[in-house]
């Protein structure tokens, strides 16, 4: 305690790194509630392939039963031969039920799943490091492991066994049992969350009517991940088995189906840990969109609504999965997108942060969204044009400077005409822009103003008021002098005929309120 | 839907008889309506948040009639905007045209209810059950109730979880076939499909029981309770021992045993041990809630068993209560049970194996002895405090030394100093600046229980110390000590021991230590007076105006200052003013700033 070094006197605050490495050496923990009060030493049993064929099922069972002992790994001194016995039997039964045929008769499967449940499942003990961080962090272990391990590939076996019958399995692997199994995903030992995927996936296979439960259930866990605790160990690993479930879905996709994207795996995006299990959840929409590509609107609308605002990194994940999902985009699809999702990429090719903005740029090295662009250059040049030609000059990374250079040059290659037009009119936007955004401010102020007014004098006249008036007349002039030519459209197709009556009305209130101003 | 709206508004506008007054309160929805069309979220944002001041210029009737269904259709955005709105609408009472009108906050509300992000839905249900309190019996039976039912029988999760939180306000204000409807929605999402739900009746049962009347207390709110208690998930079951508090009050007494008990004792035991923590956590309420007799029986045990439970956890979430749960213990046998069963229990976790455990104990075991008195105190719990007086954790030994009040209150502190010095002196050293921080906040409590003596004698090197720890914070509250030291042992007491120390850093060669110096002038002038601070301190302050570092130089004009109203006249105009008007004229610029500024406080110029 007194002893402090020097590096310690310097500076107040231990190094990160140097806490880990404390915490690193009890980075093993166990979760088994320890009912049993006394232990009974295990004597071990004949080995199975020396009995006679008529006791073999018999020994079988006992050893089940003798399996279901539980013992405390995090004393590693205590029953240390019972121990070693479990470990040796559990061997056993892994090796008889991988090599044996017949052995999986129906009396058998109560004590296997008994077996099973009573050694994995466990409520999952509290973190070590309440702020674990599954990038840097080493995970905590499993102290049980030596023997959970065994019992998950004697699992596992007997799922793969030539002789599984589904048919009675189905009594004791009920709903119950998938939804504990569900939770150990949630252990932070990856050893073990990879068996209880590939268990999982087996289960999934083989029995039909725990199917809709199984994908139930991960979507309640995925939808408390993602707002309720923020928290939940194995994302990755059943994205994973969920990616070959929707492999597998029959067309037309289900409104189930589809409300899971729309509402778990999309808002899944907003997760802080998205780093880890991104790739997974990218093929997992990417796969979507294949089996139906008129998911592509919602889908990349969804995505540009959480689009990261402040975390550099997941804004190059999704990137990554715009990229993904343009590379499997349909044509028609791609045009009803394009200009909110290119206002998107004109924000990213300026970002700051050069990976950022790299990530962006390099969309123009793949052939089929640049045959995309091409395409519909007329949407997305104008939308492109002001961002790229703004950070040729400004940006601070010599790289992207580069790339934007050869980005602008393709571009002006598609169509020359616009770009001469959009180049010689940058200047006058900007400042277009930029008074449009004075008046707004303005017309900001006069509101307050009108609220005190407002409190003050109960619906009288007041020249705030009116010049207030004044600038939103003139700013709605402007809108319709420099807005773009498919805005107006939009618009008139929207109100219809009454536009052309009533603009005209405006006209005339503006003239009006004008005059009894002055 | 922008369209819409603004097409209503351009159709007023042409309306013959509109006016000006009509224009002049439509303006501000076109702006609105301008500023949600924005592509900057920021901008929405803005605008939300001004929504008041929108409304407040439409007047109450557009409001009604234009801004809150526009609001009700575009409901569609970022959450952020969205929380904005919903914490907007909770305090739109008035602006809709008071409670008579209240019900049009509605709509956009329950859209607002079935978002899918947390905390929009969180602020909507907030908003809902503020606006509930200012509808009318009759406005909450035609209005409010149905959309708490619409949304309790919803297809998507969301709409369910906002209904849960509220039936209880609406429950006491509607007639009894409502009422019975109600209690039926509730049931039903008690035992709702999704865990999201049931999460969210079962954090809300304790609450909708305490509006229930006894009878259905009795008869709906104990099965409720019981299922949810043994919910397949635990974090369903942990909500139901929250609840158990609030039920087990409204309950008399002889009905406890039979409705409650059960399911508290199978808590307790729970095999998660995020119910068992939950239990543990909340002990003292439960024990108030279940009254002094199930206590004996049953707490008791059960607390043993939780101080002794094999989760670290909840082992730290139990220690934290020894001390309310004995406090609480009926007097008649109080001492009993405390030393028989108990204190065994205390006597473990001294010696725990997580540090937690260990601090968690050490913050309430002191105020075991209040309640032991004198002689169980120096027998049984004086070696155990001894011992966390020397654990290897630091917190662990501040958690004892900042609660040793109460045990000066029984036994005298001298009983301990012979082990406290060594864990303060300890302490005062650790590596980590926040422990030693928390130890000198005790130093003025310490010593005015050891005494002047004691004090001199042990620890005055140790305050002296401080005022050269190398982080900032330590020497600051090391100057605060030693104002808070002269308060209590007077200024001839610092005349003697501190000042000399003090004013001997001026000559320090390091400049913030030089400095240091100053920091202790400024907080010790007061309580040292006049004397003191004329004929010792203030010749070291003028003197340290040549500092060569500018930092001192302006600290010394700061200095005066803050000395400037304990000197007399005479000082100041002879000795401070042509000191300062030096230092006005210095060459750094903060130095001059702050040699003006003593100067026009003081009236110097």
């Amino acid at each position: 305690m007194s002893a402090i070094s020097a590096s310690e006197k310097v500076d107040g605050f231990t190094r990160k790194s140097m806490r880990k490495a404390q915490k690193q050496k009890k980075s093993q923990g166990s979760s088994q509630f320890r009912t049993q009060s006394s232990l009974v030493e295990l004597s071990p049993l004949p080995q199975l392939k020396d009995a006679p064929s008529t006791e073999q099922q018999d020994l079988f069972t006992q050893k089940l039963q003798q399996c279901c002992m539980l013992f405390d790994f995090m004393d590693s001194v205590t029953d240390l031969k019972s121990k070693e016995i479990k470990r040796a039997t559990l061997n056993e039964l892994v090796d008889y039920v991988s090599t044996n045929r017949g052995v999986l008769v129906e009396s058998a499967y109560p004590e296997i799943t008994n077996m099973v449940s009573t050694n994995i499942f466990r409520t999952l003990p509290p973190s070590e490091n309440p702020d674990f961080d599954p990038e840097e962090d080493e995970p905590t272990l499993e102290a049980a492991w030596p023997h959970i391990q065994l019992v998950y590939e004697f699992f596992l076996r007997f799922l793969e066994n030539p002789d599984f019958q589904p048919s009675i399995a189905k009594r004791y692997i009920d709903q119950r049992f998938v939804l504990q199994l569900l939770e150990l995903f949630d252990s932070e030992d990856p050893r073990e969350r990879d068996f209880l995927k590939t268990i999982l996936h087996r289960i999934y296979g083989k029995f039909l009517g725990l199917r809709a439960f199984i994908r139930k259930q991960i979507n309640n866990i995925f939808l408390r991940f993602i707002y309720e605790t923020d928290h939940f160990n194995g994302v990755a690993e059943l994205l994973e088995i969920l990616g070959s479930i929707i492999n597998g879905f029959a067309l037309p996709l289900k409104a189930e189906h589809k409300q899971f994207l729309m509402k778990v795996l999309i808002p899944m995006h907003t997760a802080k840990g998205l780093a880890l299990f991104h790739a997974q959840l990218a093929y997992c929409v990417v796969q979507f969109l294949e089996k139906d590509p008129t998911l592509t609107e919602p889908v990349i609308r969804g995505l540009l609504k959480f689009w990261p605002k402040t975390c550099s990194q997941k804004e190059v994940m999704f990137l990554g999965e715009i990229e993904e999902i343009l590379d499997v985009i349909e044509p028609t699809q791609f045009k009803k997108i394009e200009e909110p999702l290119f206002k998107q990429i004109s924000k990213c090719v300026a970002n700051p942060h050069f990976q950022v903005a790299e990530r962006a740029l390099y969309f123009w090295n793949n052939e089929y969204i640049l045959s995309l662009i091409e395409e519909n250059i007329d949407k997305i040049l104008p939308i492109m044009f002001g961002s790229l030609y703004r950070i040729s000059k400004e940006h601070w990374n010599p790289t992207i400077v580069a790339l934007v250079y050869n980005v602008l040059k393709t571009l002006m290659e598609m169509n020359s005409t616009l770009f001469d037009e959009l180049t010689s009119s940058y200047k006058a936007d900007r400042q277009r822009e930029k008074k449009k955004e004075q008046e707004r401010e303005e017309l900001w102020k006069k509101l307050e103003e009108l609220k005190l007014n407002d409190t003050a004098l109960v619906q009288n006249n007041s020249h705030g008021l009116q010049n207030a008036q004044n600038n939103n007349n003139n700013n709605n002039n402007n809108n319709n002098n420099n807005s773009n030519s498919h805005d107006n459209q939009d618009k008139s197709t929207a109100v219809g005929v009454s536009t052309d009556i009533q603009d005209p009305d405006i006209t005339t209130a503006t003239t009006e309120s004008t005059t009894s101003a002055k | 839907m922008f369209e819409r709206c603004s097409k209503s508004w351009r159709a007023q506008r042409s309306e013959p008889g509109g006016g000006a007054d009509g224009d002049d309160s439509l303006y501000p929805i076109a702006v609105l309506i301008d500023e949600l069309r924005n592509e900057d979220v920021q901008l929405r944002l803005n605008s939300i948040k001004k929504l008041s001041t929108i409304a407040l210029a439409l007047g109450v009737e557009r409001t009604r009639t234009e801004l809150l269904p526009f609001l009700t259709d575009t409901i569609y955005d970022e959450d952020e905007v969205l929380l904005a709105l919903a914490e907007q609408l909770g305090n739109f009472t008035m602006l809709v045209g008071g409670p008579e009108y209240v019900h049009c906050l509605l709509p956009p509300l329950e859209s607002l209810a079935t978002v899918e992000e947390t905390v929009v839905r969180d602020k909507a249900v907030e908003s809902l059950r503020k606006i509930s309190q200012e509808h009318s019996p009759v406005d909450l039976e035609v209005h409010f109730e149905p959309l708490v039912k619409r949304l309790a029988s919803g297809d998507w999760f969301t709409s369910r979880t906002s209904a849960c939180g509220l039936f209880s306000v609406c429950y006491p204000r509607v007639s009894s076939t409502v009422k019975a409807e109600i209690r039926q929605h509730f049931r039903t999402l008690c035992s709702d499909d999704t865990p999201m739900v049931r999460r969210a009746a079962a954090s809300k049962l304790g609450e909708f029981a305490k509006v229930l009347e006894l009878d259905y207390v009795k008869s709906d709110i104990i099965s409720l309770f019981t299922a949810l208690a043994s919910d397949e998930q635990d974090s369903v079951r942990l909500l139901a021992v929250e609840a158990c508090v609030s039920i087990a009050t409204l309950l008399p007494q002889e009905d406890l045993e039979t409705l409650v008990m059960p399911t508290l004792r199978q808590a307790a035991e729970d095999k998660s041990w995020r119910v068992r923590y939950m239990v543990a956590d909340k002990f003292s309420e439960l024990q108030k809630a279940v009254g002094p007799e199930i206590t004996k029986n049953d707490l008791v045990p059960a607390f043993q068993n939780l101080l002794k439970d094999c989760e670290a956890e909840v082992r730290a979430a139990a220690a934290n209560k020894v001390k309310e749960f004995c406090e609480n213990l009926p007097e008649d046998s109080r001492e009993q049970i405390i030393m028989t069963h108990i204190l065994p229990c205390v006597k473990e976790l001294v010696s725990d194996t997580n540090q937690h455990v260990k601090s968690a104990l050490a913050s309430v075991i002191m105020g075991l002895s209040t309640i032991l008195g004198k002689d169980n105190t120096v027998e049984h719990l004086l070696p155990l405090f001894l011992a966390q007086l020397k654990d290897e954790c630091p917190e662990v030994r501040l958690n004892i030394i900042s609660n040793l009040d109460c045990v000066n209150e029984v036994i005298g502190i001298r009983q301990l100093s012979q082990s406290l010095l060594p864990a303060i002196v300890e302490l005062a050293e650790d590596a980590k600046w926040r422990v030693r921080l928390a130890i000198i906040e005790y130093m003025p409590l310490l010593a005015g229980q050891l005494g002047v003596e004691f004090f001199d004698e042990k620890l005055n090197t140790l305050c002296m110390a401080w005022l050269i720890d190398h982080v900032y914070a330590i020497r600051e509250a090391a100057t605060c000590n030693l104002m808070k030291l002269v308060e209590k042992f007077g200024a001839e007491w610092a005349q003697n021991t501190i000042v000399p120390k003090v004013l001997g850093m001026a000559n320090d060669p390091n400049y913030l230590h030089r400095m240091t110096t100053l920091f202790c002038i400024n907080a010790l002038s007061e309580a040292c007076g006049q004397e003191i601070t004329t004929k010792q301190m203030l010749p070291v302050v003028l003197k340290m105006s040549n500092d060569q570092v500018a930092n001192v130089r302006f600290n010394v004009a700061k200095s005066l200052q803050k000395i400037g109203p304990v000197l007399d006249s005479n000082a100041l105009q002879t000795e401070v003013k042509p000191v300062l008007e030096k230092l006005a004229t210095d060459t750094d610029m903060d130095v001059k700033y702050f040699a003006q500024e003593a100067i026009s406080v003081l009236a110097l110029a």
